[in-house]
């Protein structure tokens, strides 16, 4: 057989080849050639065939056939062989053959041997160094008052002394601002740190403001104050080309905003909500109703803002912004004939953005009289018929642009008017039109407005009457709310048993009432089922506990998703933890690998498992959980059964 | 999950830094030397690296040599016409990896004399050779440049005495023996 080409002539023949089909063949020559070669035994050509099969795995094809013949290579006296031969094991070895144990021996005895290369480093500036040390003077300090004040001094001559022309040095302060940030350092030298990050945001390499505004984000919560003196920098960031800094800057802008900043701020994340990418818009425009709801300096400028994301970033809102926004409106009394007055303006000109649509209609639903009458005070009143606004609204159902939610907000904006227009008739002929739609939700909304205008018609005054005043509670369910308007009834809650009309007059006058109410409220409460459900004690035996907190999958809402923390307060760690869970049949789990299999002793720590819950009948959920685990040396086991699940976490 | 997994990690992870894998490619995305520091198998391995690849050739000039990506950080750096792309840990500092990406492409450099793709791809195991001196499990454990160079110089010529050896041996002409006696 003729010698086995050489590596080189090897790389430079596949690199001819035109295309990948072409290239297949040649390797697959080659591998068929080397196979032949390996299985002759040959060890003057072991060592080159070796180093072509590495090179035709780099590319892609698969090579595991010459894991054998790398040991082959280590075992030989040629030093060039043993080179290959390491190199290949590195690069091929995996589990499909069991040469791991060969290899360990291997290693063993040369470590055995007493070989140990002598190195030096060289000079005290070296970087790498620097960076090891200050790490470890980062895990030495973490926790502990008497070595983090030893190193004080230290710290502060680093962050001092150290060139930041090149990026080494820049590395070393890096280090060093992240060791300060970790241990328990005086505040002047936390100051000293995070000064060092604002320097870092006016250096022009990118990546030095990036690693700036990261830690930045990490530390504004406990250093607040001095992260501020460095507002100006970090909003200027906001402008930056790259992504990543851009994305930075509006978390941290949005950390820094306080009642104080609030109106400059604002101007500038509305700026950057008008320019910046489409993925960023929803987070900020979150961002600003959320921070303009804690810091607003006025209900007039709370207003404006929304306003103002409504109508740049509309389409981009998320959902449950909506609710929020009506609940805000209708608590600011004095400003809805202002309200109304821009939201219908702004319908004028653009009825594509749903978010906005949906609160313009609810709006002009509610306050339309106002509206017409012209009765605004904080600007100029704009002169508007009933026609005009039924126009609109009427313009909104048959639009195309209009998803079906906005079409059910129009319709019942329209409704409520009848009692606030005059017009009535014209309305009803619009409900009874929709009547027949072919969107059943539109259909039904007509058909009971329909029949609130005939049978129900010394009702219509008192259910469409102006909405009081919510209050916000904390889980924010539609329990509440319906409190406040004199409801008890929780059952019309389900919307599956909506009650049809055709009952029996007194049972009927409740639930039409409630239904109808629940219409309003439907567009108010829609969002209330993903809102926090409380965590629960799941296990708490011998020292150990496990709670549950839970969340919502999105987008299936049949998914709970479970985060298990189990903590040990005994003395001991408890060790190879592994935690199962069982459900009934109608359930499906899925179990995510844990934090890890040890707890803590002492609470010290705690072991985190994720669990996924499928529910698709909504039934109530019950769990087995079984315990296993290594305490003080003997093995412990424990079933437990869990019925305690909130229910939020299953309907 | 890629990479270590966490229960795994967990037991040390902010105590060492740990770099998970370096790989070096060019601008068509074709897979120059790979250097993983972690187990993964071989489909994991080459899934990571395809969208990795992918993920970075998509990144514009003017972008940070910083990206996230799954729970890793990711800094590269783009030499000519290769990418060299190391994967590092949350805690990690990436500025001081930049450093490492420089520290390796000098050695590089140093050795093949104005180093470019083509000696990275006719000599890939001597491109091996090198990351292996200087950098061990993911830690540069020689920072002299000095060193490095003089290690590999070393192994370099007991590989050429040997070959030599072999030769004389082989051709049985004493000219050699004497030559390197």
């Amino acid at each position: 057989m003729p010698a086995p080409i050489r590596l080189r002539e090897l790389i430079r023949t596949i690199r001819t080849a035109r295309t990948q089909a072409e290239e297949r063949e040649m390797i697959q020559k080659e591998c068929a050639a080397i196979r032949s070669s390996f299985r002759e035994e040959d060890n003057t050509y072991r060592c080159r065939n070796v180093a072509k099969l590495l090179y035709m795995h780099m590319l892609g094809y698969p090579a595991h056939f010459g894991q054998l013949e790398c040991l082959k290579l280590i075992a030989s006296q040629k030093f060039t062989d043993k080179r290959i031969g390491y190199l290949g094991a590195m690069l091929l070895l995996d589990e499909r053959q069991d040469l791991v144990p060969q290899l360990v021996r291997i290693l063993k005895n040369l470590i055995m041997s007493g070989y140990s290369p002598e190195h030096d480093v060289s000079g005290i500036s070296d970087p790498f160094l620097q960076v090891r040390i200050l790490r470890l003077l980062r895990i030495l300090g973490k926790g502990d008052d008497d070595s983090s004040e030893a190193m004080n001094d230290i710290l502060a001559q680093v962050a001092t002394n150290t060139e930041t022309s090149k990026n080494v040095g820049n590395a070393i302060l890096y280090e060093t601002v992240l060791t300060i940030m970790d241990i328990k350092s005086e505040s002047g030298l936390r100051v000293l740190a995070i000064n060092i990050l604002g320097r870092f945001l006016l250096n022009n390499d990118k990546n030095i403001r990036y690693v700036a505004l990261t830690s930045l984000l990490k530390t504004v919560q406990t250093d607040h104050n001095a992260v501020q003196r460095h507002r100006s920098t970090i909003v200027d960031c906001l402008k930056d080309l790259d992504v990543s800094i851009k994305r930075r800057a509006m978390e941290l802008s949005f950390a820094l905003v306080n009642g104080n900043n609030i109106r400059g701020m604002m101007k500038e994340l509305l700026y950057f909500l008008d320019s910046c990418d489409p993925d960023f818009k929803a987070d900020c425009a979150s961002g600003i109703f959320l921070a303009a709801e804690k810091y607003a300096p006025s209900k007039r400028w709370h207003i404006d803002t929304i306003m103002r994301v409504l109508t740049t970033a509309g389409s981009y809102v998320r959902d449950d912004s909506v609710p929020n926004l009506i609940q805000l409106i209708t608590n600011s009394v004095e400003m809805h004939a202002y309200t109304v007055q821009r939201l219908y303006k702004a319908l004028l000109d653009d009825i594509s953005q749903q978010p906005l649509v949906q609160v313009a209609s609810w709006c002009i639903g509610e306050y339309g009289d106002l509206l017409v009458s012209g009765q605004c005070e904080e600007e100029e009143p704009i002169q508007v018929s009933e026609d005009e606004v039924l126009d609109v609204l009427e313009g909104l159902l048959v639009s195309n642009l209009s998803a079906p939610v906005t079409r059910g907000y129009s319709l019942t904006a329209i409704m409520k008017l009848s009692t606030r227009f005059s017009s009535v008739n014209r309305i009803k002929k619009v409900v009874s039109i929709y009547g027949s739609s072919i969107d059943v939700e539109l259909q039904q909304r007509a058909v009971e407005y329909n029949a609130l205008f005939k049978k129900y018609d010394h009702m219509r005054p008192a259910l469409l009457e102006r909405m009081p005043i919510m209050e916000k509670t904390a889980t924010n369910g539609p329990a509440e709310i319906v409190q406040t308007n004199g409801e008890t009834d929780s059952t019309i809650l389900d919307t599956k048993h909506l009650p049809s009309i055709i009952q029996p007059a007194s049972q009927v006058g409740l639930s039409i009432q409630s239904s109808a109410h629940f219409r309003h409220l439907n567009n108010l409460t829609m969002y209330s089922a993903s809102k926090c459900i409380p965590p629960m004690t799941a296990y708490n035996k011998n020292g150990i506990k496990i709670e549950f907190t839970f969340e919502r999958a999105n987008p299936n809402p049949n998914i709970a998703v479970i985060t298990i923390h189990a903590t040990n307060s005994t003395e001991a760690d408890m060790t190879e933890f592994v935690f199962q869970a069982a459900v009934p049949k109608t359930f499906q789990l899925q179990l995510l690998s844990p934090s890890s299999n040890v707890v803590p002793a002492l609470n010290q720590g705690s072991v985190t498992q994720v669990i996924r819950v499928l529910n698709p009948q909504k039934q109530q959920l019950r769990m087995r959980v079984k315990l296993t685990y290594t305490h003080k040396g003997s093995p412990v086991q424990d079933l437990a059964e869990v019925n305690n699940f909130p229910p939020q976490s299953w309907q | 999950m890629y990479g270590v997994n966490a229960s795994d990690r967990h037991s040390c992870s902010w105590l060492v830094s740990q770099m998970q894998f370096m790989l070096l490619f060019s601008r068509q995305g074709k897979l120059r030397l790979q250097k993983w520091y972690v187990p993964l198998s071989d489909k994991e391995k080459k899934k990571i690296t395809r969208e990795l690849v992918q993920t970075v050739l998509a990144r514009k000039p003017k972008m940070c040599s910083f990206l996230e990506w799954r729970d890793l950080k990711i800094v590269y750096k783009r030499y000519a016409s290769l990418y060299f792309c190391c994967a590092i840990e949350d805690q990690d500092n990436e500025l001081i990896t930049l450093e490492i990406i420089h520290r390796y492409v000098e050695l590089l450099d140093k050795y093949f004399g104005s180093v470019c793709e083509l000696d990275i791809i006719f000599n890939f195991e001597k491109a091996y050779f090198i990351l292996d001196e200087f950098l061990l499990g993911g830690e540069a454990q020689e920072t002299s440049k000095k060193n490095v160079l003089k290690a590999i110089e070393q192994a370099d010529l007991l590989q050429e005495v040997r070959r030599l050896c072999f030769l004389k041996a082989f051709r049985g002409q004493k000219h050699f023996a004497e030559q390197y006696s």
